[in-house]
């Protein structure tokens, strides 16, 4: 979201103070700058995480402390990932295996690329998964590795680099 | 310095020319291959030998055998390039256990003794005040312990990550650019001499991991062995997988990884982007390590070759006689 907030000490941490209290986790702030601003006011932006109920009282939250909401944007997934999977996938119902990652609620498959290239011959699927945070995303691939397991399929992952 | 070489295939015949044409004071005085060997504690002839071994098929007399050598032989440095046998490690294990309670330094290329036995040999040379040195059982030429040892030493390395057979590698390439099946790929290999006729060892990870296992213990000590690795080959992709992961703009590599604050030792095929700095051709080979200090630094170079192998045989043999043996 775009709020603005009065430029004076103290007040950028007042105008976040009402985002933890709502539960939300705060990802990134940014700070702009304009000239062409009315004086002593700051444009921040503001990205963060949180659950789509508690969206309203955020809003009231926020306004009750005399910042203002310019703009409030909203993507509820932000996380994506493709792994391929290789073997019998429609013999080993492949709705059911996109079912598991969607069911979770915090995790879905948003896009398929199959290949079939005969009867009886493995097939090939590049899937995407959206999820809304790194570790519902770990969720998800572990649920993928159980179910690849389960119906003999083979699950490529992206190499993640990271300590 | 004196060396005693054991096996004399493609790795032992790269070591013995190079020694032959170059003159880097080294003193062959024993030489033997699975069907017999030469000794003379006042050097061999390489070149003689060496045209003996490609008329004949053997390298000396049928009397005198590897191990004699290794327990009777006149020499400071064992050079052991036998075969590998990941099951018992032999004949490597025998020949590598008697030189170093002898007092004397071992240059291996061989990964099934270190991978089986890291830490009892490497406790066996430091009990008996010699190096045991095994340059060659990681990625070739490429000189990845000497780095690990010593160009970041003082380092805490949190992460061992890379593209360490050239076998896999070249099939992977090959079915990306041209579409090819694995089996066409594979008998492609085959036909260039990168895969052996039995290619089970290479394609189904195993040997990946016998150099993840030897990383991860030279790295941290850590006992880690082959039934550790989480170990997952290329041998059941697809043309089309590799087609889709080209639709991203990314490729298919088989990783072997070691990453011990994420718990994950593995060995797997592995989507990377196309410009990645592991996304390396044919039977190259590539190399990640990440520390506290140095960040993240990759080499790149032949995994394989008779003469790219015996270079990192003989980087090992000129440290130990620069570093370790005294009076010549």
């Amino acid at each position: 979201m775009k709020i603005e907030v009065k430029d004076a000490p103290g007040q950028l941490v007042a105008a976040l103070k009402p985002i933890s209290e709502a539960g939300g986790n705060i990802i990134a702030v940014i700070h702009e700058w304009d000239p062409t601003l009315r004086p002593k006011t700051r444009i921040v932006h503001v990205v963060l995480d949180l659950p789509e109920d508690r969206v309203d009282g955020l809003v009231e939250g926020l306004t009750s402390k005399g910042v203002s909401i310019l703009r409030m944007g909203e993507e509820r997934l932000l996380m994506k990932r493709s792994v391929i999977m290789i073997g019998h996938l429609m013999h080993t119902d492949l709705s059911d295996t996109v079912d598991q990652i969607d069911r979770t609620g915090f995790a879905e498959v948003v896009e398929i690329h199959m290949t079939m290239p005969g009867i009886a011959q493995r097939s090939s699927a590049l899937l995407t998964v959206s999820a809304t945070n790194r570790a519902h995303m770990e969720t998800a691939m572990e649920i993928l590795r159980t179910v690849a397991k389960k119906k003999e399929l083979l699950l490529v992952e992206p190499m993640e680099e990271g300590i | 310095m004196k060396v005693a070489i054991l096996g004399l295939g493609s790795v032992g015949r790269g070591v013995a020319s190079m020694l032959a044409k170059k003159d880097l004071g080294i003193v062959v005085t024993g030489i033997a291959d699975s069907r017999g060997g030469v000794m003379d504690p006042a050097g061999i002839d390489l070149a003689a030998v060496l045209e003996q071994k490609a008329k004949t098929g053997c390298c000396g007399e049928p009397s005198i055998r590897g191990e004699d050598i290794a327990r009777n032989g006149d020499y400071d440095v064992l050079v052991e390039v036998t075969p590998t046998d990941i099951r018992t490690g032999e004949p490597a294990l025998t020949s590598i256990r008697t030189a170093l309670s002898r007092g004397k330094h071992v240059v291996t290329s061989n990964k099934g003794p270190l991978a089986l036995h890291y830490t009892e040999l490497m406790r066996l040379a430091t009990e008996n005040g010699v190096q045991l040195r095994y340059e060659a059982t990681v990625c070739g030429a490429i000189p990845i312990i000497q780095t690990l040892q010593h160009g970041l030493a003082g380092n805490e390395v949190q992460a061992v990550y890379g593209v360490l057979n050239g076998t896999c590698n070249y099939i992977l390439t090959r079915m990306a650019d041209e579409g090819l099946t694995y089996d066409q790929a594979l008998a492609e290999a085959r036909e260039m001499g990168y895969a052996e006729a039995d290619p089970t060892f290479d394609v189904k990870g195993i040997d990946t991991a016998l150099k993840l296992v030897i990383l991860a213990n030279t790295i941290w000590k850590n006992g880690v062995t082959l039934r550790d690795i989480d170990c997952t080959g290329i041998d059941l992709l697809t043309a089309e997988a590799l087609t889709l992961a080209g639709s991203q703009n990314c490729t298919i590599r088989l990783i072997g990884e070691v990453i011990p604050g994420r718990k994950l030792l593995s060995v797997s095929p592995r989507i990377l982007p196309k410009k990645h700095p592991l996304v390396v051709r044919d039977t190259l080979n590539a190399v990640t390590v990440v520390t506290d200090m140095a960040g993240a630094i990759t080499q790149v170079g032949k995994g394989a070759g008779s003469v790219e192998t015996a270079s990192a045989v003989i980087g090992d043999l000129l440290f130990i006689r620069d570093c370790h043996v005294k009076g010549d």
